[in-house]
């Protein structure tokens, strides 16, 4: 793999609540680097701090303390805010409440328009974009007449018309039904196998299976990270942090304490393919 | 149920009108308001008359359906009318109890109604023959040259698309609160109005929270897709001038020579005689 393309320096970010006098690290002191064209998925429960950890790659937010380079430039730094932004693109949880425009077409072109790209270059973008999630034939249509997995899909090809180098997805599949989760999968594997970056927030561990890398958070630390084999091995490690395991890991944990020696599998494929053996 | 109000009123369609450009429609239709009340008698409204039927039959919107828009204005027509029927000074006619009606007042009535009547009818053709999306471009663009005076051109046009873009947002989560209101037990069709009134107060609340969270996630969306205001931003839809609203220009330029010449004209004519 190339170079890292986001660099997390000792990340710690701090807020304060309301009526208390200390105040609450969200982060602390997490240090990651996500190389350039890797699948990263990032797991924990609820109060982890994943979704802050998004928010500071895309400088929304801004570490206390720590610092935060996507491609080389500091998320401090206020003047390259736009570069990082456009680099390091994100997909929201709630697909209702990140789609600007009452028609799909605009609301991708929303992007590329705030990048100030010429309008021809922009309905080439809107073409190719919404073309690549399968949402073409519905660039006349409004949001509101659209599965949410269809949204998350567009919000998806909004993000990509601004040609960014990673995608950070903050839980896009927390609000979606099973079948809209499968599209999401699919449009957020098709990314990675084009070569952009893929950092995947996620509290399913089904779908971190997918990833090369799996970093999993517990109060705002690293608590484990590595390949999806690795991390998934340490089932002890991941009871104690009230996370469930994918099915297919269960399953091969249980039988190897009833004393059956089946390799580290984690898909569902591989498992089948044990068992059949 | 209630997403079934239909929002807007824009009439689909591809006619010529619907594909002028929407500054010029605007533009237009100011000048035809402010060009109402230059007419002075009803030789004049012929004139008028003649325009807005071209113009409605040019757009291929229904009669029907334009007159619908009136619906909603009738009692504004009717007290219009009957204000200036019994109150204007001159001639007495007849009399109904206290009330008189005079030959003025019956001419004014029936003028001031008419007045009332193309005014919305011809305002009612820009946005039944312009997409919402389309008529906010078209205000952009005219306001930018007042930017200068501290006019928010850009800002004022993306509150407009924005506010397109979640009312049916806000009607569905309106819908869903009503709902679960309704399961545990709130009524919201019977009583007298005040009662009514109140209980909508327990939908109101939740709304603002939900409206408020929802522009919370939109903003910080925004944020992540590099919006940073007006300038420096490129536009997908271009607007341009073309053929048919020149074409369009000299119709209406035609419509208010024929007006001005109604109304001046003849003035000059008796000048010269007496």
């Amino acid at each position: 793999m190339g170079k890292d393309i986001i660099v997390l320096d000792a990340l710690t970010y701090e807020y304060r609540k309301e009526d208390e006098e200390q105040p609450v690290k969200a982060l602390d002191g997490v240090s990651l680097s996500v190389a350039e064209g890797s699948f990263t998925a990032v797991l924990g429960k609820n109060g982890s701090g994943k979704s802050t950890l998004a928010k500071n790659i895309n400088a929304l937010l801004l570490p206390s303390g720590g610092a935060v380079y996507v491609d080389g430039f500091n998320t401090a730094d206020e003047a390259h805010v736009w570069e990082i932004r456009q680099r390091a693109g994100m997909v929201f949880q709630n697909p209702d409440n990140q789609l600007v425009s009452a028609i799909v077409e605009d609301d991708v072109a929303f992007g590329p328009e705030n990048l100030g790209v010429a309008t021809e270059e922009i309905k080439l973008r809107i073409e190719r974009s919404l073309k690549s999630v399968g949402m073409y034939e519905f660039r006349k249509k409004g949001p509101h007449m659209l599965s949410g997995g269809q949204k998350q899909r567009v919000a998806i090809a909004g993000v990509i018309a601004m040609r960014p180098k990673c995608v950070i997805f903050d839980e896009p599949t927390a609000m979606l039904d099973p079948k809209g989760r499968e599209e999401v999968m699919d449009v957020i594997r098709m990314l990675h196998g084009e070569g952009v970056t893929i950092v995947l927030i996620t509290h399913f561990m089904e779908e971190a299976v997918h990833a090369d890398r799996v970093v999993i958070l517990d109060d705002g630390r690293v608590a484990l990270d590595g390949t999806p084999e690795e991390v998934f091995l340490e089932m002890e490690a991941i009871r104690e942090m009230a996370l469930d395991a994918p099915l297919v890991v269960e399953l091969a944990d249980r039988l190897r304490r009833r004393g059956w020696d089946v390799p580290p599998v984690i898909k569902m494929e591989e498992m089948v393919e044990y068992l059949c053996r | 149920m209630i997403r079934d109000i239909t929002i807007g009123q824009f009439y689909p369609g591809e006619s010529g009108v619907h594909r002028l450009d929407p500054r010029l429609k605007l533009i237009l239709t100011i000048a035809f308001i402010v060009s109402l009340f230059v007419v002075r008698d009803f030789l004049g409204y012929g004139v008028v008359v003649l325009a807005l039927g071209a113009v409605v039959a040019a757009s291929r919107v229904p009669l029907g359906f334009i007159l619908r828009g009136l619906k909603a204005i009738f009692i504004i027509i009717i007290f219009t009318f009957t204000m200036n029927m019994f109150m204007t000074a001159g001639e007495v006619l007849f009399r109904i109890g206290v009330l008189t009606v005079t030959k003025e007042g019956l001419y004014n009535a029936v003028f001031m109604g008419l007045r009332l009547v193309f005014l919305i009818i011809g305002s009612s053709l820009l946005t039944l023959t312009t997409k919402p999306i389309k008529l906010t471009d078209g205000i952009e663009s005219l306001l930018k040259p007042l930017k200068g005076l501290g006019v928010p051109a850009h800002e004022l046009a993306m509150m407009m698309t924005i506010a397109l873009r979640f009312i049916p947002t806000l009607l569905e989560e309106t819908d869903k609160i009503m709902k679960a209101q309704m399961a545990r037990g709130a009524d919201f069709e019977t009583g007298s109005i005040f009662r009514r009134a109140r209980s909508l107060v327990p939908i109101l609340v939740p709304l603002f929270i939900s409206a408020f969270r929802i522009a919370q996630d939109l903003a910080m969306a925004m944020e992540a897709r590099c919006y940073r205001g007006g300038d420096g931003r490129t536009k997908l839809h271009e607007l341009k001038f073309r053929r048919r609203d020149a074409v369009a220009v000299l119709l209406a330029c035609v419509y208010f020579a024929l007006l001005i010449g109604e109304r001046f004209l003849p003035a000059w004519i008796f000048k010269g005689y007496f």
